[in-house]
């Protein structure tokens, strides 16, 4: 185990799938020569080169559908979004042409592509650099989407990202890119797509969160066990394919259950969370399920505002405190 | 990645190239006017879009290819689909969207793919598939290959952005990508000079610094020369193209609009019409001496008989099981 920060978990992540894999390659804008944006990429050019770290123009379209392309002809590409607010222009290479490549040729081109970055809720940039992004691309089969919490995360679903047949969206943070944590050495560490994790045990109620709206919970569940509360918290960390097992076999155990988003609420990932905590633990449940999200607004600049936009630590221990009260 | 040159093009038709090209555009003529017949009859259903009038396109461009080189189109892309040495068969089977289709009767008739052959696929959203063929070029010479990539699209792409970021990034890189526009004059309903600020499309070349050049897209000679020109150069020296193959669909759109005859007029389709491929390969070949009439009418027995196979086939092919909706959506 060594400790490191979220970013360089990610940065090795790369190294190590590229010291390994000969078609693995990173491409997007200042990922070469800047070192990354957020300096995820720092280093790999220097140690792989202009053929294996391509500097893009301002094409997130154009490189997303080079990246399709070039990953029919059996290459392995790593795509950086400088953040996950311009994969837009790119929705119509992923959603239209990346997911569904493997089933329109009857499972003749399968496509092996990350597009990574990050994403979500950031400090004061304002609405088009600050918002969850998850949203456009886990309702989409043929995607997979992988929101990673904490540096082990982070490389070990990175390194699987990389390793999978399959189109995956990996959205990081830029606000959990300085955490730091304790990441195993073993460069054959990874983290299966898919599998959940509970992050802290408890008896009384199940806390569904991820990203930075874990870490908040984590903060609240702290406060509430000083009133002898216990808190369950798990977090999904790939989103599709969600690992409803753990989550459901959680609720099934504490009877209660509050989901937290940090994005819009209407229609999001919560509600597709509360709706299989329902169908599937109905019987299970003392209370019903609490949603905790992000306001129905875009994200505004003032610093007062941001912070009544995403879900605060109080909002998060109402919602606990009512479902365990009732 | 060592691999035998072809040959470069003579400007002279010989018997054997003349029957090969002809036998390959009456191919794809007939698939097409069959394919039109089962959409009546109710056996292929959805969008469908014809290539009739435009074969000398992708007959005379893949017909400089190598088998290991790529192919890759937009929606109307049966006939560079067949061009590129799918299997009649496998094609019709697709379109009645039966279990032995190319793509298992997933894809349809917009989206046949076709690995044993490089065909990179159908592709239903225009512009898209212009970055796709970048991305093939780019693993081409990541991979040290020197196979190249044909893109085939409509005038319409040019409207799209993608269009626009592809020519750049192939400019850019020097990546052995072949873009040939077949400008057909419409998208759709809407003429080329309501839709475009420049018409000669192949001036776009000029502004990524690369080779542009506009063909006569009804001689499959012309095509042939001015493709084989640019693949082996792009073969040889990894430099991209600009094609502008002029052309015309002498079918509507697609079947939901039979006619075509809002958007042009009558007289319009009649005069492109004197312009048949078909029939302006024929008539050289009669002329030069390379083929007899006897030829002409035991190519069009042949592509009749195949194509009524390809029905046959399509017929008896199972509809595919109910298993099949869940399968490859991911790939293990
Ligand atoms: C992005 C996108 N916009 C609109 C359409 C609808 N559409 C299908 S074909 C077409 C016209 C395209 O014309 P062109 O590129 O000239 O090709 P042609 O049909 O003439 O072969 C349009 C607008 C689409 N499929 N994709
Ligand atoms: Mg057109």
């Amino acid at each position: 185990m060594a400790v490191m920060t979220y970013r360089e978990a990610l940065n090795l992540a790369l190294r190590e799938e590229m010291r390994r894999d000969p078609r693995v390659f990173v491409m997007g804008e200042e990922v070469g020569l800047y070192e990354g944006a957020y300096r995820v990429t720092q280093g790999l050019l220097k140690e792989f080169g202009e053929k294996r770290v391509v500097d893009t123009p301002i094409c997130e379209s154009g490189f997303t559908g080079v990246g399709v392309g070039a990953a029919m002809l059996g290459l392995r590409p790593v795509l950086e979004m400088m953040t996950f607010n311009f994969a837009i222009l790119a929705l119509d290479q992923i959603v239209n042409t990346a997911a569904k490549m493997l089933y329109m040729s009857g499972g003749q081109y399968n496509i092996p592509l990350v597009v990574r970055g990050p994403g979500g809720p950031a400090a004061q940039l304002a609405a088009q650099h600050s918002q969850s992004m998850e949203t456009y691309f886990y309702h989409v089969p043929g995607l997979k989407v992988v929101r990673p919490s904490t540096p082990a995360d982070a490389k070990g679903l990175l390194k699987s990202a990389i390793r999978d047949e399959n189109p995956v969206i990996f959205i990081e943070s830029e606000t959990l890119y300085a955490v730091k944590g304790e990441v195993p050495d073993d460069p054959d560490f990874t983290i299966p797509l898919g599998q959940a994790i509970v992050r802290r045990e408890g008896t009384d109620v199940t806390v569904v969160a991820y990203m930075g709206m874990m870490y908040r919970a984590m903060e609240v569940a702290e406060e509430l066990a000083r009133e002898g509360m216990s808190v369950e918290i798990v977090d999904p960390r790939t989103l599709r394919p969600m690992d409803t097992q753990t989550i459901v076999s959680s609720v099934r155990k504490t009877h209660r259950a509050v989901v937290i988003e940090a994005g819009a609420g209407f229609a999001g990932m919560g509600s597709e969370i509360l709706s299989f905590i329902t169908e599937q633990a109905f019987d299970d449940l003392d209370a019903p399920v609490e949603r905790v999200t992000g306001e129905n607004a875009p994200m505004p600049y003032a610093r007062n505002l941001e912070l009544l936009k995403t879900p605060s630590k109080a909002k998060i221990a109402a919602a606990i405190r009512k479902v365990c009260n009732a | 990645m060592a691999q035998a040159k072809t040959t470069i093009l003579s400007p002279r038709l010989d018997a054997v190239l003349a029957r090969r090209l002809l036998g390959q555009m009456a191919l794809i003529r007939r698939f097409e006017e069959k394919a039109a017949e089962m959409y009546a009859l109710g056996k292929i259903g959805g969008f469908l879009h014809l290539y009739i009038g435009q074969e000398a396109v992708a007959v005379g461009a893949t017909s400089t290819l190598r088998p290991d080189d790529y192919a890759v189109s937009s929606y109307r892309e049966h006939g560079h689909c067949l061009a590129k040495g799918s299997d009649p068969r496998r094609v019709m089977a697709e379109l009645f969207g039966r279990r032995d289709g190319l793509s298992k009767g997933k894809g349809g008739s917009m989206h046949l793919f076709d690995k044993s052959v490089n065909f990179l696929g159908g592709h239903g959203i225009v512009g898209a598939h212009l970055p796709l063929a970048a991305g093939a070029g780019f693993a081409i010479n990541y991979q040290g290959g020197d196979q190249v990539v044909l893109c085939f699209f409509g005038d319409g792409a040019v409207h799209e952005g993608e269009f626009h970021e592809a020519m750049n990034l192939v400019a850019l890189w020097k990546l052995p990508v072949i873009y040939i526009c077949e400008n057909n004059r419409y998208a759709m309903g809407t003429a080329i000079h309501r839709a475009l600020a420049q018409t000669e499309i192949w001036r776009f070349a000029e502004t990524y610094g690369i080779h542009g050049e506009a063909v006569d897209g009804m001689d499959v000679l012309a095509v042939r020369e001015c493709v084989g020109r640019v693949v082996e150069r792009a073969r040889r020296d990894k430099t991209p193209a600009l094609i502008e193959a002029r052309t015309y669909r002498f079918r509507g759109h697609s079947m939901r609009d039979p006619a075509g005859a809002v958007y042009r007029t009558r007289e319009e389709v009649e005069r492109e019409k004197q312009r048949d491929p078909i029939a302006l390969l024929t008539a050289r070949g009669l002329k030069d001496g390379v083929l007899s009439e006897a030829d002409v009418r035991a190519i069009e027995q042949n592509v009749a008989d195949a194509v009524d196979e390809a029905v046959a086939f399509a017929e008896a092919s199972p509809e595919p099981p109910a298993s099949f909706l869940f399968t490859d959506v991911y790939k293990d």
